[in-house]
């Protein structure tokens, strides 16, 4: 809702006003700045607390593939909570997509077919199996909400019982591993792109970020649109470069340690050279954390399929009504979600090298939780995919700061509870200030 | 000449309620056709089983001379049926542009949902209905009535609809809109369209309608051509449920 400016109040109102406008030349989201804001201000306390330990490169390097898991599931349940749905089973799900996939690979493979252990297709066709496992499951809740008509709480809640119970009866409750190498490197830090090949993706990243930007431009110009001026243009481009190269240089700073190098070497059967030194780099979970988040933005903006998930969510009668099969949406998006959770437990599992039966145990809330601080609206038809990843991203920054930080286990959790709660309060507050959506 | 819309016999129950019982009505080209009643008489019920929201236990629905079988809002499009929703089916938290393609989104060749185009679209087409509205790409939300109205008739006319329904369209509106949207149905009538008008406004449907039928409890009492009645005749015909003649 814009102002209605009254005379006198002009003088101290102008440079509010000027600002206001600064921002909306720049087409910059502020409640995304908000949150950018919020996730900066708790970096910056938990450094201060931490003696500096919290924003070093190897801090930097753990808390993205901590976050990855959660935020991959996140993105998924974004387009759940907009079509006014819950899914509190994804944790349990996270568990038998993870059990199958260890079955698959250690098991089932190797034994039953005979392919052997460490055979190249291994981990391919896990990952595969553990993908038809969640989308199936995904599916068949989706069909339950949709066709059935029970409420998604109930399904799901019911789910989240079913599929914890199922992982651990198809394991006998055992830990399964270890896990095939090359599925390990999907966990973190034993799958990194390296020095070299990171600043390749960063570049690539960035010309593509600039095109894409360039392009829209174009577009709007070529349809007589109004645009943004060209300064405005270049700042949101050198944000979203430095930002981009910011990123990735950071993840470079990150060097392996001396001993570890030595043991690679020694392992190829050679000896270290003088003065070697290797980095991390961005790790192959981030990049497909990345991917994730590229594609599910894309179908949410620019997709029917993600036209139909927020129109439904916004008014479900004139969803139906504009001939949209709503049943049928409901089933795509819960298995959406279910193949989603099947490649968040592949970095999961692969983080923990094996499959442990409590694998994903409260992932559910977590989940809901980075959505809901990411802005996503329990009444439906509101969330972005970019704000929820942001939203797990400041949970995981909280949570490990804290345990830097040195506070108790209970204490943590009571602030990560009072930190949602007062996040979905400060959003009802932003809605109404700004125009009440 | 071939009625554009004829519904035979069309029955419908919800519960032990027969909320359209037996009732016949035909509609065409270029002609107007008001449907009056309390509420409860069922107007929108049979309207929505022409618009695909309800499915009829009993009847048949002809278009253009041909049996047709209308199970859903989808099938309703298919043969270029257009409707206004009273409660407007606006999708609140969209911009105008996405709720006027909703369901039929203009894509590009990569069939990506091109909203440059249809953003464009929106502009041309609301130069023509509506000239004062500016607020092209901000959810309908923040819209007004008239505005909103605007969204949902566009909706219907962009299309080429060549059946149009339209559900109390000025319930919601100010004198000047309201004089808009009558403008509107004369101008789509003279273009060949056909229009279910349903309305409370008595006079209102007398100067627009070319013919009026009237509901009551699910029945239809009668349907007459407007230069041959009164408006005391069509009150009359609502309140005491009895056709004309019988009068």
């Amino acid at each position: 809702m814009t102002d209605t400016s009254t005379p006198g109040t002009d003088s101290h109102r102008s440079p509010t006003a000027s600002k206001r406008s600064f921002l909306t030349q720049l087409e910059i989201d502020t409640r995304l700045l908000g949150m950018i804001g919020a996730f900066v201000l708790v970096c910056l306390v938990f450094n201060v607390l931490t003696d500096g330990r919290f924003l070093t490169p190897r801090n930097i390097f753990n808390l993205t593939i901590q976050t990855v898991s959660v935020a991959i599931m996140a993105t998924g349940m974004v387009f759940v909570i907009v079509t006014r749905h819950i899914d509190l089973s994804v944790g349990a799900m996270l568990a038998t997509c993870s059990a199958a996939m260890a079955i698959t690979q250690t098991d089932i493979l190797p034994k039953m077919l005979g392919l052997g252990l460490g055979h190249p297709l291994i981990p391919w066709i896990s990952i595969l199996a553990g993908l038809i496992v969640g989308t199936v499951i995904g599916a068949f809740q989706g069909w339950l909400v949709g066709y059935l008509t029970i409420p998604a709480f109930i399904v799901t809640l019911g789910g989240l019982l079913i599929w914890r119970n199922v992982a651990w009866y198809m394991t006998d409750g055992q830990t399964i591993g270890p896990l095939d190498e090359t599925f390990r490197n999907f966990g973190g830090i034993n799958g990194t792109l390296g020095e070299t090949w990171s600043w390749v993706v960063g570049v690539i990243a960035v010309v593509l970020a600039l095109w894409a930007l360039s392009a829209s431009r174009r577009n709007k110009i070529g349809h007589g649109f109004p645009v943004k001026p060209v300064w405005a243009e270049a700042i949101v481009g050198l944000i979203i470069t430095v930002g981009i190269l910011g990123f990735v240089a950071i993840l470079n700073a990150y060097e392996v340690p001396t001993a570890r190098l030595i043991r690679e070497f020694k392992a190829d059967g050679e000896a270290m050279p003088e003065g070697y030194t290797a980095a991390y780099g961005i790790p192959y979970s981030v990049l497909l954390l990345i991917a994730i988040a590229i594609g599910m933005t894309v179908i949410a903006k620019r997709t029917r399929l993600g036209r139909y998930i927020f129109a439904t969510g916004g008014n479900p009668d004139a969803a139906e009504l504009s001939g949209i099969n709503t049943r049928m949406l409901t089933v795509k998006i819960f298995a959406l979600m279910g193949a989603l959770v099947a490649l968040s437990a592949v970095v999961a599992s692969a983080r923990l090298t094996n499959h442990s039966n409590d694998i994903g145990t409260l992932d559910e809330l977590r989940v809901i939780a980075a959505a809901v601080i990411g802005g996503t609206a329990l009444a439906g038809g509101i969330g972005t995919i970019h704000g929820a990843i942001l939203g797990a991203l400041i949970m995981q920054s909280l949570q490990s700061g804290m345990a830097m930080v040195g506070v108790d286990a209970p204490l943590q959790n009571i602030v990560v509870g009072a930190v949602l709660v007062l996040a979905v309060w400060i959003d009802i507050v932003y809605r109404r200030r700004t125009g009440g959506k | 000449m071939t009625p554009l819309v004829e519904l035979k016999n069309i029955s419908l129950s919800f519960g032990g309620v027969r909320a359209v019982d037996n009732v016949s009505l035909d509609l065409y080209p270029g002609e107007v056709v008001g449907l009056l009643g309390h509420n409860g008489a069922g107007k929108s019920t049979l309207i929505k089983i022409l618009a695909g929201a309800y499915q009829m236990d009993e009847g048949e629905i002809w278009i253009e001379g041909k049996k047709v079988n209308i199970q859903s809002p989808r099938d309703a499009r298919r043969h270029n049926i257009e409707t206004i929703y009273q409660t407007l089916a606006l999708a609140d938290n969209l911009d105008a542009p996405s709720n006027l393609f909703l369901g039929r989104e203009l894509t590009t060749r990569f069939g990506l949902v091109d909203d440059a185009k249809m953003e464009a679209e929106t502009r041309k087409i609301m130069a023509r209905l509506n000239p004062n509205f500016k607020k092209i790409s901000e959810p309908v939300s923040a819209l007004s009535g008239g505005q909103r109205q605007s969204v949902a008739i566009a909706r219907a006319v962009y299309f080429n609809a060549k059946i149009l329904i339209m559900d109390e369209p000025t319930a919601a509106l100010g004198v000047h809109e309201s004089k808009m949207v009558a403008d509107l149905i004369k101008e789509l009538k003279a273009q060949g369209l056909g229009i279910f008008l349903i309305s409370h406004d008595t006079r209102e449907m007398l100067d627009l309608c070319d013919r009026v039928s009237v509901m009551k409890n699910g029945t239809l009492i009668g349907t007459e051509k407007v230069g041959d009645v009164t408006e005391d005749d069509i009150l009359s015909m609502i309140i005491m449920g009895k056709a004309r003649d019988a009068a």
